[in-house]
């Protein structure tokens, strides 16, 4: 199986080849899907509907945002 | 005291931020006192693990609960970004976790004033209001900056008092009035800078349509007493404002209509 290297908030994961953001997020940070969380590869905006089809290439940089407090 | 804003009617003309309170259950009691219509929120990248533990209040709510129990209108901002682009990527994260398209912009342009970025803040206001989104830029008080925004498409802007959370109050009031009496057409909004209810009443004899603040009130000693403060600062200083104040002028006027003095003894 080829493997690809994404990180997740600055960690390293080793996934399949093909992967999307959606398998990725749900087996990396399966909170996601139950809280409000946005995110970004490579610093652009995925939308939520849009992670299916969002398949992943080596060295991505995933990052995810949640709602805080705000001035 | 009803006004409207990018198409919406708000009874309350005192915007509240949401950061640093000592607890939940405090912020959801500021906001009570405040009666708040609008209140600020953000975002934030998560912990590597993205499994941040949650702030919850005695009832183990967690803050974004409390705030969508508020009923308030939420104004996601993009704090922490210094350009364009930063901004208009987390703008568009904002719309889809918060569900609205009003932004609070924010583009830095100096890590020790928190100053607005005039050039960024523009670029970015101007895509943002292509992608659809009610744009609130946190402007400063410079006028063509303002015009500026205006020309991009926003229907609102939000100079600044003072440097966020300086607690300074109106720093140049030669400026706020200039804008006020050259841009009359849009709601402006005093945002950041704001450090007593006197501030507040201030901004609002000066013609502004209302006040968003927060360290203000988040560290008072007691932050929802501060925010019941500034409700009524702020409906004072509206109310102030429609009724008309007098004139300063030097000399002085008798307020009793005497004839002459009571008693000629000489």
């Amino acid at each position: 199986m080829t493997t690809i290297s994404v990180t997740v908030n600055g960690i390293r994961h080793t996934v399949a080849a093909g992967t999307t953001l959606d398998d990725l997020l749900a087996a990396a940070l399966p909170a996601t899907h139950d809280h409000p969380t946005a995110s970004a590869v490579n610093g652009d905006y995925v939308a939520r509907h849009a992670r299916r089809l969002c398949v992943l290439n080596d060295h991505d940089a995933v990052t995810t945002f949640e709602p805080i407090t705000g001035g | 005291m009803a006004f409207d804003i990018a198409g919406t009617t708000l009874n309350s003309r005192f915007f509240l931020g949401t950061a640093g309170y000592p607890s939940p259950l405090v912020l959801q009691q500021a906001i009570e006192s405040a009666q708040s219509e609008v209140i600020t929120v953000g975002l934030k990248r998560q912990l590597a693990d993205g499994a941040g533990k949650p702030v919850q209040n005695a009832q183990g709510q967690g803050f974004f609960e409390i705030i969508k129990q508020s009923g308030a209108r939420l104004l996601p901002n993009t704090a922490g970004c210094y350009t364009a682009a930063e901004a208009v990527t987390l703008a568009q994260m904002a719309r889809e976790v918060f569900e609205t398209d009003w932004v609070k912009l924010e583009v830095i342009g100096d890590s020790y004033t928190l100053q607005p970025d005039p050039v960024e803040l523009v670029q970015a206001a101007g895509e943002l209001v292509r992608l659809g989104f009610e744009v609130f830029p946190y402007c400063t008080d410079d006028l063509v900056t303002c015009h500026r925004l205006l020309d991009a498409g926003c229907r609102v802007l939000m100079p600044w008092g003072a440097p966020i959370g300086s607690g300074q109050g109106l720093v140049n009031t030669y400026a706020l009035r200039t804008l006020r009496e050259r841009i009359t057409d849009v709601p402006l909004i005093i945002d950041a800078g704001i450090g007593s209810p006197k501030d507040a009443v201030q901004a609002m004899e000066m013609g502004f349509d209302a006040v968003l603040l927060n360290s203000a009130v988040s560290n008072a000693h007691d932050p929802a007493l501060m925010a019941d403060a500034f409700r009524l600062a702020i409906e004072s200083g509206r109310k102030a404002y429609q009724a008309g104040i007098i004139a300063k002028q030097d000399l002085a006027v008798p307020t009793t209509p005497v004839t002459g003095r009571p008693f000629l003894l000489a």
